[in-house]
């Protein structure tokens, strides 16, 4: 395989420096390491598409005409975003997953119905969810009536005018805050690791109990999350940039 | 009953207008013949604006009847993007489309509404634009461009539907007086080519220089009208008086 | 006429595109990169929705628990000293490390607008480095890694997990407070510079005594509100064993066994987070209000 030098380079090095990079050489390891990293990726896509679908439900049961309805929405969304998500997240696990049925699998044990990973896509995606209910709130709240009627002034249908006009606008006025919140989710995934969700963290944690190589396990961790944001950071301002409404703003 | 050339392009007859219990138009009638130019003008409040409105059915209206070439704007059964492509309307806030360049805004309608060819439409907005004086900044953004290049922008907007009637909405207000009179240059123009203009202004001067008609409107209803020479001379009506002596 | 909205930025041209949600949504966006997080915004309503929540659900627990069962209240009364004994942790890390990273995040922030290229480079990408990373990251960066205890000579000072987890818990807050004072600092008009120096003052001089009294006022409610967050992320320390409230709260519950016990002590455990974080909630927005900061 051509990695092999960077094996045989891994190995190498900690025989003449005794820093151990099991993680690289080693293919346990380097499996669990990129199991991790899926699983880290996999539950912020899971999670960034179900908190952009309860933002868009949300934002539509605001507009309800139902006091009540408005009221649940506005319950949810002070809940999510006035409690920490480590406790959002031991609630759902602990509280709510012990009061779901269990169901025997094939070795005769009682095992719950929804998994560590199913909860923590469950709470991360509303604790998401509710920042993005205001978001998609204030965005359709920005554009103005008088640009609506001058649409409907040019023929547009009611179809239309939210396809052409409303909508593009109030998707970028949200943008900044939704990348906000898509970066934050990300950093919030970390959390999972305390109902032992095998993401990056949980996984690096296995690899240096494992190997005993824990300064060598942990700042490649603490670097590979530093880029890893860091990237989407920067993705996502020039994607900003690039949908600015010229002439406005900064 | 079909309409031809000769009979009024728009037609108001005792429309009413109320906005919950505010009544802003107390039965209104006007005529509008074809190629002429029109000018409304009168107190703010007077309910002007929402006449236009009114004509190009963005409000609906309570009783009386509007026709646009013979065809009832308030039946409805209409076809409203039929009577849309017939009546263009250019606003006091420009609302241009932000997110979409002065070519763009101008395309837009054609392209996504009328489902014309792209090329030709492109064609024709940059004939649009040049015909606004606004030749280069074809690919400026709203955002960039001073108020008055906004506004000539959705001048171009409107025409590009190729209406038959084009309505303003006070289009020079939100302006300042360096950039009031390009807008304006730009509506002559439009007006002597024949187009046929209905105007809500404050411009009294430009009214009374374009104009084929004028209207006076206080609290809802006409309160009279005439040809400019006439009306600036002669009013008659007290209120009309008190009007024209402050703005004079 | 019809409205006339505001703008979305006052240099810009007069037309109004959008409403005052689009400006809202801006300023917000603005504010919560600053504190790479969103802010809490706390109202009377939810203590007293947690105060009746802790109330149900203790008299739900008792209702299903059989006879001769202690009454759910005063088990956690029998608790109380556990429990505040771990809250008490959750302050102290949260005022050590608001300190600790308050004093370094400003000199962070000043050599953010240094004039030396290295220096301000050098800062951002601290900054930069210490907001990407995951808050739980750099507790279990911290925990790990730092020792035990040192050794200074003879003398053997301990280390204690409380006092890593607050140097863990201090990183985010120190590169939040230097985009903080970074941020006051570029919004401060640049006639003000202009001005100060046509009056010979030097940059220093400028700065301490012109630029930054001006931008206390706009750090204020933005520093408040990062504290805010801080000690609502304290109770992260739990998840690498450190002695706080929820940890306490945890090894509560394991040694009652009662699974009815659940909801009324996180209740319990966010009511007094409530109650410690609401007046400064409170004071917050009293200090935006009068600093004329717009959310």
């Amino acid at each position: 395989m051509e990695w092999s030098w960077a094996f045989d380079w891994a190995r190498e090095f900690y025989r003449e420096t005794g820093i151990n990079l099991t993680f690289v050489y080693d293919s346990f390891d380097r499996d669990r390491l990129a199991r991790g990293f899926m699983n880290t990726v996999y539950l912020s896509l899971i999670c960034l598409v179900l908190s952009v679908l309860i933002g868009i439900a949300g934002a539509w049961l605001q507009g309800s005409k139902l006091v009540w309805t408005r009221r649940i929405v506005q319950g949810y969304i002070q809940f999510f975003r006035n409690t920490p998500p480590l406790v959002q997240l031991y609630f759902f696990f602990f509280a709510v997953g012990s009061l779901m049925p269990t169901y025997e699998n094939r070795f005769g044990m009682q095992e719950p119905m929804l998994d560590n990973f199913t909860w923590a896509v469950i709470s991360l995606s509303f604790f998401a969810g509710a920042f993005n209910v205001e978001i998609f709130r204030s965005g359709i709240e920005a554009v103005p009536t008088s640009t609506v009627e001058a649409a409907e002034s040019l023929g547009y249908n009611r179809l239309q005018t939210y396809r052409y006009i409303v909508l593009p606008l109030a998707f970028r006025v949200c943008l900044p805050a939704l990348n906000n919140n898509l970066v934050n989710l990300v950093k919030t995934t970390t959390l999972a690791y305390a109902i032992a969700v095998p993401e990056m963290l949980y996984m690096a944690n296995q690899i240096w109990s494992d190997s005993v190589n824990v300064p060598e396990t942990m700042t490649f961790l603490l670097f590979a999350y530093v880029f890893l944001v860091g990237l989407l950071v920067w993705a996502m301002h020039s994607w900003e940039r690039a949908m600015r409404l010229p002439g406005y703003g900064r | 009953m079909a309409w031809t050339p000769d009979q009024p392009i728009v037609s108001c007859k005792e429309v009413h207008k109320a906005f919950g219990a505010v009544e802003v138009l107390k039965g209104v009638s006007l005529d509008v013949a074809k190629g002429e130019t029109i000018c409304v003008i009168g107190p703010s409040g007077s309910g002007k604006s929402t006449l236009l409105r009114c004509i190009n059915a963005l409000v609906p209206i309570n009783s009386g009847s509007i026709t646009v070439e013979g065809q009832e704007v308030h039946d409805p059964k209409l076809d409203k993007l039929a009577l849309r492509r017939k009546v263009g309307m250019v606003f006091q806030q420009y609302n241009l489309f932000p997110h979409k360049s002065a070519l763009q805004n101008v395309m837009m309608a054609p392209v996504t509404v009328l489902k014309q060819d792209k090329a030709e439409v492109e064609q024709r907005a940059y004939r649009l634009l040049k015909k606004v004086r606004l030749e280069g900044k074809e690919q400026a953004y709203p955002g960039e461009l001073s108020g008055g290049q906004q506004q000539r922008v959705a001048i171009a907007r409107a025409l590009a539907m190729n209406p038959d009637v084009m309505l303003f909405d006070e289009v020079t207000a939100a302006l300042d007086p360096e950039t009031v009179k390009e807008v304006l240059l730009t509506i002559r123009e439009l007006a002597e080519e024949g187009m046929t203009c209905l105007l809500v202004t404050h411009e009294m001067g430009f009214a009374r220089e374009i104009a084929d008609m004028i209207y006076f409107t206080d609290r809802g209803v006409i309160v009279e009208s005439g040809p400019p020479k006439d009306f600036f001379a002669s009013a008659k009506d007290p209120r009309t008086k008190e009007f024209l002596s402050q703005i004079l | 006429m019809s409205r006339r909205a505001p703008r979305l930025d006052p240099g810009g041209t007069d037309l109004p595109v959008l409403l005052p949600a689009a400006d809202h949504l801006q300023r917000r966006a603005v504010r919560e990169r600053e504190l790479g997080a969103a802010v809490p915004r706390l109202d009377w309503r939810h203590g007293a929705v947690l105060l009746a929540g802790l109330l149900v659900s203790a008299g739900l627990a008792q209702a299903q628990s059989g006879e001769g069962q202690e009454p759910v209240l005063e088990v956690i009364v029998r608790w109380l000293p556990v429990l505040l004994e771990g809250f008490l942790f959750n302050i102290v890390i949260s005022f050590l490390a608001m300190a600790f990273g308050t004093l370094v995040g400003t000199w962070l922030g000043l050599m953010q607008i240094s004039l030396l290229l290295p220096v301000r480079t050098g800062s951002w990408i601290v900054t930069q480095f210490f907001r990407n990373a995951p808050w739980l990251v750099l507790l279990f960066y911290c925990m790990f890694l730092l020792p035990f205890e040192f050794t200074i000579g003879s003398l053997t000072i301990p280390f204690p997990d409380w006092l890593k987890a607050t140097i863990g818990l201090s990183l985010p807050v120190l590169a939040n407070v230097s985009e903080i004072v970074r941020g006051a600092v570029n919004s401060i008009p640049s006639g003000q510079w202009e001005a100060s120096e046509s009056l010979a003052f030097n940059r220093r001089q400028i700065l301490w005594m012109i630029i930054l009294p001006q931008c206390v006022k706009r750090m204020l409610p933005p520093w408040m509100n990062l504290y805010a967050i801080l000690t609502m992320a304290t109770v992260l320390a739990s998840v690498v064993g450190v002695s706080e409230m929820m940890t306490q709260a945890g090894r509560v519950l394991a040694a009652e066994d009662r699974p009815g016990l659940l909801i009324p002590i996180y209740s319990f455990v966010l009511l007094c987070f409530f109650v410690y974080c609401y007046p400064i909630a409170r004071w917050t927005v009293a200090l935006e209000r009068r600093f004329q900061v717009k959310l």
